[in-house]
């Protein structure tokens, strides 16, 4: 389970995040919306434990155990793993290796290649990680990546932006392996939180909570495709709105 | 006494440079170093050597106890040759002053490549004692494994004069793999090396060379290339190990229609470590093409990382990638990478970089387990790592090997 409690976080000084609330529980996968801005982005930073993002108040807990104050490598090696949507290239370190690292040293040259085949990316394992690479590219090494790291709770921002049609299948059913097949279903303890625009991955994803965020704080927690229909009619505003101060089912248990 | 005889204009020429100061790198008063060593005795086996004195080898990629995959091995020590063997057909390895008696033609050949009088130190190679390596490739002969060549400073406070000439004749190919070492590890002393290299018509030469001086050496290499037609010469520099200062400014001359030159170094700077080195290249025929890649990585030393390409045929093609890592908080880099073209129609790029570590580089490979020190040492490992295209995969894999026995070293 992932628990945020009163969550204010802050970069360089000035606070974007305020009183974030939000439980996922084991098993389940919740969805963000919200406009540009609104911090999505910075709640998934937030919670893998970049240093620029500061917890000015609240706690994140992972698992029964307050990871507030871990680092990013701690977080990541107790199941919490991240597709970034701008990963930085890191010249000489070879995708391979990348893979490698993720498979925390468990995989070999043909657990490597299988997971390549997978992402579609058999010819990328020699070349240097994220160089050169493609909007779709970098989404499917990404996922590849996490389809090797195994984590427990699976943050995406965005997986399928800038992404054709043609790939989006590829990556809504590597997003299913991760966050479904990696997990048979009575002992199902993967989590996901997906930040999405679109909403084409909900079609892959099996997605019974979402969130639209607005000014740093979660305006509203329903079901993710009737959000998505409002969203979709109205823009933003209108969803706020209508859905303002409704309580999260799970909290009122 | 001096070994190899050259012609009295040669020497006038010499005479004339003794005091030039040397464009670039700090001026060595070379009168600070003893100019006569004794001679050391020729050595028929060398895996019988001190053990000592090999393992100092080894560090620079000279095997001796096991020179399976070697075609030939020189040996010079301070500046007596001290064994020189070829063992495959075809290859011929020899001190140069034994190479002159045996072939009259060899004069040709001295001194055509560098000039004697560039500067105070190739005038005191020229007016002092001193032999090097000759190694020639006969027509159309390849050689597998690479000739090995060991130049090893024994005695203190000495010069060290180096006169090697290589030549690949048409059609040829060869790999030299060139170790340079001290005895001691803290005493001075002086190496200046002369190599003249020629790339004959489609002949190819992979040249690797490692550096494993010690913090109070200074060395100063003199080397130039010729490259005929169809020619490829690829050198590749390793210096990850402490030297007082070093200044070299290798160069290649394309003379002959598409021929290829490439450059590759790794330069790694520890405090105390003052490292002049660069790579130089004439495109002066048509369809000629160059890379040059060097890599410099400063732990508290300073590195001046210089490139020079210059276009001066029709289609020609060259490019200079000039990258630097600055590791902890002090340290120098000094990344000169110049391009000159002198018509239309050729192309010629360079891209140069110098900084430290991204933070989001470390913290993205934190992001999947990996601990900040595993991080940072992925990223230093990547970052020194150079695909060598056209290097054998032997010679690939001991590069690699030599890099990965220095690399802990420098974090």
């Amino acid at each position: 389970m992932l628990k945020i409690k009163d969550l204010s976080v802050a970069v360089e000084g000035k606070e974007i995040l305020h009183d974030v609330n939000m439980t996922i529980q084991t098993g389940e996968t919740h969805v963000l919306f919200g406009p540009n801005g609104a911090g999505k982005s910075t709640l998934l930073m937030a919670i893998m434990g970049f240093p620029k993002y500061k917890v000015t108040r609240g706690s994140i807990s992972f698992k029964d155990k307050d990871i507030t104050g871990l680092s990013v490598d701690e977080r990541a090696r107790l199941g919490i793993g991240m597709s970034f949507q701008r990963p930085p290239v890191v010249r000489g370190v070879k995708t391979r290796d990348m893979v490698a690292a993720c498979l925390k040293g468990q995989g070999n040259d043909e657990s490597i290649a299988k997971l390549a085949e997978r992402a579609d990316l058999q010819d990328f394992l020699e070349r240097d990680i994220n160089y050169g690479f493609s909007g779709g590219e970098i989404k499917r090494s990404e996922l590849m990546q996490l389809l090797a790291q195994k984590p427990e709770l699976t943050l995406l921002d965005e997986p399928e932006s800038g992404v054709d049609l043609v790939n989006i299948a590829l990556i809504g059913e590597m997003m299913n392996d991760l966050l479904e097949k990696n997990c048979p279903i009575p002992e199902r303890h993967c989590m996901g939180l997906i930040i999405t625009h679109t909403g084409h991955i909900l079609d892959y994803v099996n997605a019974r909570t979402g969130y639209v965020m607005c000014d740093g704080t979660i305006g509203c927690v329903g079901d993710p495709h009737e959000m998505l229909a409002t969203i979709r009619e109205r823009g933003y505003n209108e969803c706020i709105k209508c859905y303002l101060g409704r309580v999260p089912l799970h909290e009122e248990n | 006494m001096k070994k190899i005889k050259t012609s009295k204009s040669i020497n006038e020429k010499a005479k004339a440079a003794a005091n030039k100061v040397a464009t670039y790198g700090e001026d060595i008063n070379l009168s600070k170093y003893d100019r006569d060593g004794e001679e050391h005795p020729y050595q028929p086996d060398p895996s019988k050597l001190a053990p000592d004195t090999k393992a100092k080898m080894l560090s620079a990629g000279i095997m001796l106890d096991d020179p399976g995959q070697r075609s030939g091995t020189y040996l010079q020590m301070d500046n007596s040759p001290i064994h020189f063997s070829a063992k495959q057909e075809g290859v011929e390895v020899m001190a140069v002053s034994q190479a002159l008696e045996k072939y009259d033609w060899l004069q040709d050949y001295l001194w055509k490549a560098v000039s004697v009088d560039a500067d105070k130190y190739t005038a005191n190679v020229e007016l002092n004692d001193n032999d090097g390596y000759f190694i020639r490739a006969l027509p159309g002969q390849k050689t597998i494994f690479p000739v090995q060549a060991c130049l090893y400073m024994a005695r203190a406070k000495l010069v060290q004069n180096v006169h090697n000439i290589i030549i690949a004749e048409e059609g040829s190919e060869l790999h030299i793999i060139t170790g340079c070492a001290t005895a001691s590890r803290d005493e001075p002393g002086l190496h200046i090396g002369v190599s003249e290299f020629y790339v004959k018509k489609g002949a190819k030469v992979t040249f690797t060379m490692i550096h494993s001086w010690n913090p109070e050496i200074a060395v100063r290499p003199r080397t130039t290339t010729i490259v005929e037609e169809g020619g490829l010469f690829l050198s590749n520099y390793l210096l990850m190990k402490p030297v007082n200062s070093i200044q070299m400014y290798p160069t290649a001359r394309c003379l002959g229609e598409n021929s290829t030159v490439r450059y590759n170094s790794i330069l790694v700077a520890v405090p105390g470590s003052n490292i002049d080195v660069g790579s130089r290249v004439f495109l002066n025929a048509k369809n000629a093409r160059t890379e040059i890649v060097s890599r410099a990585i400063t732990t508290g030393g300073n590195i001046t990382a210089r490139g020079y390409i210059e276009g001066n045929a029709i289609d020609v093609k060259g490019h200079l990638e000039c990258r630097g890592l600055i590791l902890g908080e002090k340290g120098t880099i000094y990344a000169i990478p110049e391009l000159k073209g002198n018509l239309a129609g050729i192309d010629l790029s360079h891209e140069a970089a110098v900084g430290k570590i991204a933070e989001e580089e470390v913290e993205y490979l934190m992001a999947r387990g990996l601990t900040r020190q595993e991080a940072t040492a992925a990223i230093v490992r990547g970052f020194l790592r150079v695909d060598i295209e056209g290097l054998p995969p032997m010679l690939s894999a001991e590069l690699k090997r030599a890099v990965e026995a220095s690399e802990k070293e420098v974090m």
